[in-house]
C-alpha cells in the first residue's frame, strides 16, 4: 500500500531524511518510532504530499507522492502533530467542510460526519465551537477529520501526545478498532505504544532507518541480552559462584535472600541466546532444587536506547 | 467548482463568525461617512456661495451650473480608493497566514483541491467582503441622487473603478499573505506594496520625460484618474485585470516554491 525509496529530504545543510526505504502492506500498522528530531514528521509529510521528497520516490495505493498527488491525497487521511482544526468552526461544520475538499459527494457526505464522530466519540460535541473544546476532545476531531472520507491509508503523526492517560488508552483503542480497514502509519516517541499498536516498527534516528522489526523480534534481536530471575533452594554463595561459571552468562547476582537456605537470583546473559535451559541444567545438576525461573526480556525502551546511543558511537 | 466553493464559504463563514468583517465594515463606513459629510457640505457651502455671487453681481448673472459629479462625487471615489488600501490588507492578512500558523495548512494543501482553487476560493471571499463594503458607501451616493441629481453613468464606472482598484489590493494581499504566517507582516507588506505603485506615478514627473511616461503606466492611481471622471476606458480596465492575475499568480508560485523551501 505505501511504498518508500531512497527518499532523502534536505532542508538546506539539514538532512532531515536520509535514505529511507520501507514498505507498509494493505491492513497493516507501522509504527515509526524515534526522538526527536529523528525525521518523523517530515517522512509523514512526503507521504501525504504535503513536501516533495528531495530525491527518491514514495508512493500510497500505487500512486506516485509527486507525479499524482491529487490521486495520493484522496487516498489518505492526514492527522498532523497540531491538528488542523478551525477554532472558530464548530465541530459538525468542520467535518463537513473537510468531507466536501476530501471529495465526499453531497449526497454521502452526512452520513459520512456522522460515522466519523461516532467512532472517535464526539457526537455528543458535534455543535460546540473547536476553541471551546478540551485537548482530547480537538484530538478526536483531528481523528475524525482524517477518517472522515474513509481513507484508505492512514497517517498518524504522534496521535496521542498531550493526552492524560484516560485519553491515550482510548485514543489507542479506537486506532486498534481502524486497522484491518485501514493501512496506518502512525508516529510516536512513546516505545510501549509502538509495541502495543504496531504489527511492525521502524526506528528511525537522525533521518536514517536504524531497524526494522516486529516489536517481539526487536527485543530479542537487538536487545542483546537476556534476563532471567530464579529462586534457588541450596547455599547462595555457592549458588552464585556456579551461575557466574555457566558459559554465556556476562552476570549474576543475589537480589533477596527469602530464608536460610533459599534465595533470589538475577542473570544476564552475554548475547541474545537463551540461556534458560543451561541454567536449570547447572542448578538442578547440582542436586539443589529450582523454584522459580522467569525470563524477562528487555523493554522496548532499553531497545531504543541501545540503539541510539550504538549510532552516536558511531558518528 | 466546489472545492472552490467550499473554500470560499469557508472563507465568507469564518470572517462573520469572527469579529474582523464588522469592525472592518464599520470602521470603513465610519471614515468614508466622515469624509462624506465634509466634502458634500463644503459642496453646498460652495454652491450657496455661488449662488449668492450671482445674485449680487451688477450684471445680473445667471447662478453658475456647478458638477456634482466633479466636485462631490470625484472627490469622494478618490478618497474611498485610499481607505481601501487601508482596510483591505485587514481582510487579506489572516487567509493564508493564520493557515500557516494553526497548522490548517497541513489539512488544506494535502485534500484533493488544487492551488488554483483556494487560492481563488479566498481571492473571491476577500472579494465579497470588498462588496459589502462598497454596498454600504453606495448608500452615500443615494442620498447624493435623493438630493441633488448627479448623472448615473459616471458613478458606476466610478464604482467599477473602485472595484478593480480593490481586487487589486485583495490579490496582492492573498499573495503577501501568503509568503508569511505572521499577519502584521502580511498586511503592512501589503500596503507598502500598493503605496509603491501608487508612488510610481508622483516619481514618474521627478525622472526624465521618457522613463516617466513608462513608469506612470504602472501606477495604480493614474489608472484609476478616468474612473473618477466617470471615463471608461479599456485600456484601465485592462491593466487592473492584469494586475489583478499577476498577484494571483504570484500567490500561486509561492505557495508551490514554498513546499521545496519547507514551508
Ligand atoms: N520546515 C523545516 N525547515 C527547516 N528544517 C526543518 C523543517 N522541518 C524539519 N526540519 C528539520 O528536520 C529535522 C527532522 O525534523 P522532524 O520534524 O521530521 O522530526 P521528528 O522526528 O518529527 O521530531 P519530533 O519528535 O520532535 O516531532 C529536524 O532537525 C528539523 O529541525
Ligand atoms: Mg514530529
Amino acid at each position: 500500500m505505501i511504498d518508500v525509496q531512497n527518499v532523502t529530504r534536505l532542508f538546506g545543510q539539514v538532512m532531515a531524511v536520509n535514505d529511507v526505504s520501507f514498505r507498509v502492506e494493505k491492513g497493516e500498522i507501522l509504527g515509526f518510532l524515534g526522538p526527536n528530531a529523528a525525521g518523523k514528521t517530515t517522512t509523514m509529510r512526503i507521504l501525504t504530499t504535503y513536501l516533495p521528497a528531495t530525491s527518491g520516490t514514495a508512493k500510497v495505493a500505487g500512486f506516485d507522492v509527486h507525479e499524482d498527488s491529487m490521486q495520493v491525497r484522496k487516498r489518505i487521511g492526514y492527522l498532523p502533530e497540531n491538528p488542523p482544526l478551525y477554532p472558530e468552526m464548530r465541530v459538525r461544520d468542520y467535518l463537513e467542510f473537510v468531507a466536501k475538499i476530501k471529495g465526499v459527494d453531497s449526497a454521502n457526505r452526512n452520513k459520512a460526519v456522522d460515522e466519523a464522530m461516532d467512532k472517535t466519540a464526539i457526537t455528543d460535541v458535534n455543535q460546540r465551537v473547536i476553541r471551546t473544546l478540551s485537548k482530547g476532545y480537538k484530538q478526536r476531531v483531528g481523528l475524525a477529520q482524517a477518517l472522515v472520507h474513509n481513507p484508505d491509508v492512514l497517517i498518524l503523526d504522534e496521535p496521542t501526545v498531550g493526552l492524560d492517560p484516560k485519553q491515550i488508552i482510548e485514543v489507542r483503542q479506537l486506532i486498534k478498532n481502524l486497522a484491518g480497514n485501514h493501512t496506518i502509519i502512525l508516529s510516536t516517541h512513546i516505545l510501549p505504544e509502538a509495541s502495543k499498536l504496531c504489527e511492525r516498527v521502524v526506528i528511525i534516528d537522525k533521518g536514517k532507518i536504524v531497524a526494522e522489526e516486529t516489536p517481539e523480534n526487536l527485543t530479542r534481536k537487538l536487545g542483546g541480552s537476556q534476563r532471567l530471575t530464579l529462586v534457588v533452594g541450596g547455599p547462595s554463595a555457592d549458588v552464585l559462584k556456579n551461575l557466574q561459571a555457566i558459559k554465556g552468562v556476562a552476570k549474576a547476582q543475589t537480589i533477596e535472600k527469602i530464608d536460610k537456605n533459599k534465595a533470589k537470583f538475577v542473570v544476564e546473559s552475554k548475547s541474545a541466546e537463551s540461556i534458560s535451559a543451561d541454567v536449570a541444567k547447572a542448578v538442578v545438576g547440582k542436586g539443589w532444587s529450582l523454584y522459580e525461573l522467569t525470563p524477562e526480556s528487555m523493554s522496548l525502551e532499553d531497545v531504543f536506547l541501545h540503539l541510539t546511543t550504538k549510532e552516536e558511537v558511531v558518528q | 467548482m466546489r472545492n472552490f466553493l467550499a473554500i470560499f464559504n469557508r472563507e465568507v463563514k469564518s470572517y462573520f463568525s469572527s469579529p474582523i468583517a464588522y469592525i472592518v465594515i464599520g470602521l470603513f463606513l465610519v471614515v468614508c461617512g466622515i469624509f462624506f459629510y465634509l466634502i458634500v457640505s463644503s459642496f453646498a457651502q460652495y454652491c450657496m456661495y455661488a449662488d449668492m455671487q450671482a445674485a449680487q453681481s451688477q450684471y445680473r448673472m445667471p447662478p453658475p451650473k456647478l458638477n456634482i459629479n466633479m466636485m462631490a462625487i470625484r472627490p469622494l471615489l478618490n478618497n474611498i480608493s485610499v481607505f481601501a488600501l487601508f482596510f483591505l490588507p485587514m481582510i487579506t492578512m489572516r487567509l493564508y497566514s493564520d493557515e500557516k500558523k494553526t497548522g490548517t495548512a497541513e489539512l488544506l494543501l494535502t485534500s484533493p483541491v488544487t492551488n488554483a482553487q483556494h487560492i481563488l476560493g479566498k481571492f473571491a471571499a476577500g472579494g465579497l467582503l470588498y462588496l459589502v463594503m462598497l454596498g454600504f458607501t453606495f448608500l452615500f451616493m443615494i442620498l447624493l441622487f435623493i438630493f441633488g441629481n448627479p448623472e448615473t453613468g459616471p458613478v458606476f464606472v466610478g464604482y467599477l473603478g473602485l472595484l478593480l482598484l480593490g481586487l487589486c489590493y485583495i490579490s496582492f494581499g492573498v499573495f503577501f499573505s501568503s509568503l508569511t504566517e505572521n499577519q502584521i507582516i502580511a498586511a503592512v507588506s501589503t500596503i507598502a506594496f500598493i503605496l509603491f505603485f501608487w508612488a510610481i506615478g508622483w516619481l514618474a514627473g521627478s525622472v526624465n520625460p521618457g522613463v516617466g511616461k513608462v513608469l506612470s503606466q504602472f501606477s495604480l492611481i493614474e489608472h484609476f484618474e478616468d474612473f473618477a471622471k466617470g471615463v471608461l476606458d479599456t485600456k484601465h480596465v485592462v491593466f487592473y485585470l492584469s494586475f489583478i492575475t499577476m498577484g494571483l499568480f504570484l500567490s500561486f508560485v509561492s505557495i508551490e516554491s514554498a513546499k521545496w523551501r519547507g514551508r
